[in-house]
């Protein structure tokens, strides 16, 4: 490559980088703003200030952000892990074992993957009304698992088919049974791509909107987007923008930190769920 | 990238064994595949045919929860209501100008980026990776009131940077009529979501064999003629993932139209519908019925693409 060739690409990298930061660190800097500074018109704050994050973590907006940020981990965290429990079993089978009714289950999961979210709202809504679940733990959990159990399956069965099942057959040989050549031999090999699937169902679970504000009444069970979408400010006179933005910039941070650190397995988890030519 | 390429080969193959155990072995294989399995599928089924189904049979009635006694079967008549009245088929329009707009620009966008990382030099294609990563997993509603804030007439500062175009002053009202409101959400959509396909067609990119570009390279095939003829058509299987991927999440959207305009200024997406029938009038019976013709929307157009561009999703995930 000529040396105006890697310049022209160099511009283009640098070009990447500022589409993918530019609204960051907008909601950064507005995050930063004092009430008096946000309607001026300029992108970067001129006096910063922490205003804004004292009013959602100490101030008069906590009530209303903490416990929707409790309830975003928790909820997420669980339903991730029991996705990602369900999907190990179910990509081993599909990976690994031959029987019919394979097809059956990718293609559901596919099905389910396309699913319009706020078909089973609508349903849900009344039901969880009727038997206790709505505004609850659990009635997030339980529908959340159709966003992320589909996308389990197919990106752990991608990866459990890279795993070199020889080793399993060694330890079958040496006499070990079905079950312990996948627990001894196995799992300590899928553990990178079960990691992989369970930041990635997480990303999606923590991405819920549609469930959340639709299923939740009060800071029992509401997570942090829908909490964000009615936040209305501390009083009705008080202008919200600033408390958003501060609270927009939190619960980016977690997602920020799982990128930088494994950015190159998620991708690789993105592609190969989907992409496998 | 550590996406492998080859096709499934004989180890992901059951192991043979001697003939004469064959159908005991492939008995208790199968029995293991569905007990391990089995769970995952119940639980999916659970969590969506069983809602479906409801919502089909909800939609059959007049039905409101604020007056939950006067239940009563209507048959398809809420399915005429909704296909009579305007809203619906404005709200149809709208989501289809909206999915139309964005997987048309993702596309464009997507394979621009995925070029431009396909060339990166090895040394920043991580920071290129890890920034692309970022939209990605920003949650869609940061998204929305990050663009939001930028292009408001009050906390904006889109209007003060970009005066110096014609149309757009210190008074510009973006979320103040409908186009320029479908517009900004479409910005937000497109910025949130084109990493996604330009990651997919980087990985098409990197299936295109490397000898092909060279042989037409060879034979003096412009860089337009390589690209229409050598590497556009080796990555058919990964554009039309994508596409299918993205035009049926598009069509679902409903986040950004909550946060930046409340489905005001007509601006309302077919799932905003659905939501406001449900959640906010309390109108099961009608809700549902759109949910359903959402749903059947939504299988319409995964049919024609997998039937129209014979999209293979078994072959290119590389299911045998």
């Amino acid at each position: 490559m000529s040396t105006k060739e890697k310049t022209w690409w160099g511009v283009a990298g640098v070009a990447i980088v500022l589409y993918a930061l530019f609204p960051i660190a907008w909601i950064v800097s507005l995050s930063f703003k004092a009430p008096s500074a946000l309607n001026n018109g300029n992108f970067l704050p001129g006096a910063p200030t922490w205003e804004n994050y004292s009013l959602i973590l100490t101030g008069g907006a906590s009530d209303l952000f903490l416990p929707a940020l409790r309830n975003s981990f928790g909820i997420c965290l669980i339903a991730t892990a029991i996705s990602c429990l369900l999907a190990m079993f179910a990509a081993y089978a599909i990976a690994r074992l031959d029987f019919p009714g394979k097809k059956f289950i990718l293609g559901t999961a596919l099905a389910v993957a396309i699913f319009p979210v706020i078909s089973i709202v609508t349903p849900l809504f009344n039901l969880w009304r009727n038997i206790g679940l709505y505004d609850t733990w659990p009635g997030l959990i339980i529908p959340y698992l159709s966003l992320t159990l589909p996308i389990s399956i197919w990106t752990m069965s991608a990866f459990f088919r890279e795993i070199p099942w020889e080793m399993e057959q060694a330890a079958q040989v040496d006499g070990a049974t079905t079950w312990q050549a996948f627990r001894k031999v196995i799992v300590p090999l899928a553990a990178p791509g079960v990691f992989t699937t369970a930041i990635i169902a997480f990303f999606i679970a923590w991405n819920d909107f549609v469930y959340g504000i639709s299923l939740t009444s009060t800071e029992q069970a509401r997570p942090v987007p829908a909490a964000l979408g009615l936040f209305s400010g501390a009083s009705q006179f008080e202008d919200p923008t600033g408390a958003i933005a501060a609270a927009a910039v939190i619960v980016t941070i977690p997602v920020i930190v799982l990128v930088l650190l494994f950015q190159r397995r998620i991708v690789a988890g993105l592609t190969n769920g989907a992409v496998k030519g | 990238m550590s996406t492998t390429t080859l096709p499934p080969t004989e180890k992901t193959q059951p192991v043979s064994a001697p003939d004469a155990t064959t159908s005991d072995r492939a008995k208790s294989e199968r029995k293991l595949g569905w007990l391990l399995a089995g769970p995952a599928l119940a639980v999916m089924l659970l969590v969506t045919a069983y809602p479906i189904a409801q919502a089909v049979y909800d939609s059959l009635f007049d039905f409101r929860l604020t007056d939950p006694d006067n239940r009563s079967f209507t048959g398809l008549s809420n399915y005429g209501v909704i296909l009579s009245d305007w809203l619906w088929w404005r709200s149809l329009l709208v989501t289809g100008f909206i999915t139309l707009v964005t997987v048309a620009v993702e596309l464009v966008l997507g394979f621009a980026l995925a070029m431009v990382m396909a060339k990166a030099l090895s040394t920043i294609r991580p920071v290129l990776r890890a920034a692309i990563l970022i939209p990605y997993a920003v949650i869609t509603v940061v998204s929305a009131f990050a663009w939001q804030f930028a292009f408001d007439i009050q906390t904006g500062f889109v209007n003060s940077w970009f005066g110096w175009v014609p149309g757009i002053g210190e008074d510009t009202d973006w979320f103040g009529g409908t186009w320029t409101s479908l517009l900004v959400i479409c910005l937000a959509e497109i910025w949130k979501t084109t990493p996604f396909i330009s990651l997919l067609l980087l990985a098409g990119l990197a299936q295109v064999p490397e000898v092909l570009q060279e042989a037409a390279k060879v034979d003096g095939a412009s860089w337009w003629q390589r690209m229409r003829k050598v590497t556009l058509p080796n990555m058919k299987a990964a554009i039309m993932v994508a596409l299918l991927f993205r035009t049926l999440d598009a069509f679902r959207v409903f986040d950004s139209i909550f946060i930046m305009t409340g489905g005001a200024n007509a601006t309302e997406s077919v799932s905003f519908l659905a939501y406001r029938q449900t959640i906010s009038r309390l109108e099961i019976g009608l809700g549902s019925a759109v949910s359903v013709l959402l749903f059947l929307a939504v299988v319409f157009i995964a049919m024609s693409f997998i039937k129209g561009f014979k999209v293979d999703l078994s072959q290119s995930r590389g299911e045998g």
